[in-house]
């Protein structure tokens, strides 16, 4: 399997505080990697600092055999990073301003410069696979909170990205909405896609996911594919934390 | 009477102002971006242009600047004094209307591959726009009634006008109510623009389930 993603000694700390204190993670292409941690693990800020939305205070990135240096950066490399990789937010973070088309398209016409009709093929097509074609014309706040996390998901496949990061993607959704929105991220998992999900969803994580990395106080504590990190955890606070969520759950 | 409002106080207005939304923006653009240097810059202008009275920075303009040898005729040298006390006023609104857009969606601007800039025009601006319309509305308003201060640098507005027609035929009351009628005129006028303008910009009105 060809590897496609390596981050190597993320550090990263806020005002002294010490978020990530060295992580290291692999994932080669058509994974997906869950992310799994009690909050205040760094899971997040991990996810954010490998798409540059923090910026690390060290550590390496190669991303399709180009290596970047996290901590010093240029516009231009971040550029270059950001065009093989997507980001779908917990809050969704859709563009109110625009129709659920446009939100998808933007990326394709303003930051690509590609003509409008391709644009909107494409755009179409995506909202087509996450099952709301019939939605194009609508803005966000005509779209329930499923709805517009489906759109994000679209916005993120248009441009066709290597990597795909969802950071909690269904923690700010009502109960009876993740389904559709973990639907599809499990249709995207079936076709290949790479993805990174920091998800509180064990259920989901379990099924879906071909890897599963744990990490706790800014460290990973265990990582390797999902079936035995579930089924046998080596460490005692791996255990100790699937059980716990195992018992929240019934 | 009316005659001088239409050739004069309303393109003072009208040009004044345009140009006040252009550093408006500018201004509050530079201050959110961080730059340096330029931050402090801002900031200083809008700190003494919000500082000192309209009617003295027009006398320094045009009666002051003479004697650096800077003439500027009386019509452009209003329009210099406008724009730039108009534009710090507004580019408060327009900060403050900036920084209530939700700053979730800059994050996905950078996702999807967008500059700084592109996020701003596309994204930002358009909706930091329709929040800060009524404000924007009262500060235009309320322009079109400073440019009478315009009379004291000898721009011939509708005031001025007015005076002069006043000094001839010793009518001050009708006059004066008269002229304050035309000013009325103008800025009902301009309110129901800004009714038009806001119903336009309401997006959640706006219908969008076209299929």
């Amino acid at each position: 399997m060809k590897e496609i993603l390596r981050v190597e000694n993320i550090h990263k700390q806020f005002e002294g505080l010490e978020v990530l204190k060295g992580v290291s993670l692999t994932v080669n292409q058509g994974e997906v990697v869950a992310i799994l941690g009690p909050s205040g693990s760094g899971k997040t800020t991990l996810l954010r600092c490998m798409n540059f939305l923090e910026r690390a205070d060290s550590g390496c990135l190669t991303m399709d055999g180009e290596t970047f240096d996290l901590g010093r950066i240029t516009k231009k490399e971040l550029a270059r990073l950001r065009r093989k990789t997507a980001f779908v937010f917990q809050n969704y973070n859709l563009f109110l301003n625009k129709t659920a088309l446009q939100n998808v398209t933007q990326g394709l016409t303003v930051a690509r410069k590609m003509p409008r009709a391709q644009a909107e093929e494409i755009g179409m097509a995506m909202l087509e696979k996450v099952g709301l074609a019939d939605r194009a014309g609508y803005y966000p706040h005509q779209l329930s909170g499923g709805q517009q996390q489906r759109v994000a998901i679209a916005r993120a496949l248009a441009t066709d990205p290597e990597v795909i990061y969802f950071d909690e993607p269904t923690s700010a959704l009502d109960p009876e909405l993740i389904g559709e929105v973990l639907g599809v991220i499990q249709q995207l998992a079936a076709e290949g896609r790479t993805m990174l999900v920091v998800t509180h969803e064990m259920r989901f994580a379990r099924n879906v996911s071909t890897h599963t990395l744990f990490m706790e106080g800014g460290v990973v504590v265990e990582e390797g594919p999902t079936k035995e990190v579930f089924d046998h955890p080596r460490q005692e606070r791996t255990k100790a934390f699937l059980q716990g969520q195992e018992e929240s759950r019934a | 009477m009316l005659l001088a409002g239409i050739k004069v106080t309303i393109p003072l207005t009208i040009i004044s102002f345009s140009i006040a939304m252009v550093i408006a923006v500018v201004v509050a653009l530079v201050q959110l971006a961080n730059i340096r240097g330029l931050k402090q810059l801002a900031r200083f202008y809008i700190w003494v242009v919000r500082g000192t009275p309209l009617m003295v920075q027009l006398f320094i303009v045009f009666y002051g600047l003479p004697n650096l040898g800077l003439v500027i005729d009386p019509f452009p040298c209003a329009v210099v004094v406008f724009s730039l006390n108009e534009g710090a006023y507004c580019a408060e609104t327009m900060r403050a209307a900036i920084q209530s857009v939700p700053q979730g969606q800059i994050e996905a601007g950078y996702c999807v591959g967008m500059n700084y800039l592109q996020i701003m025009w596309h994204i930002v601006l358009p909706q930091a726009f329709r929040t800060a319309f009524p404000p924007l509305s009262n500060s235009l308003i309320g322009m079109v009634k400073d440019t009478s201060l315009a009379a004291n640098i000898t721009v011939t507005e509708m005031l001025m006008t007015t005076q002069r027609i006043v000094a001839y035929y010793y009518e001050a009351l009708v006059l004066y109510c008269e002229v304050a009628l035309v000013y009325l005129l103008f800025c009902t006028v301009l309110t129901w623009v800004q009714r038009w303008g806001e119903n336009r910009l309401d997006i959640t009105r706006r219908k969008g389930a076209q299929a």
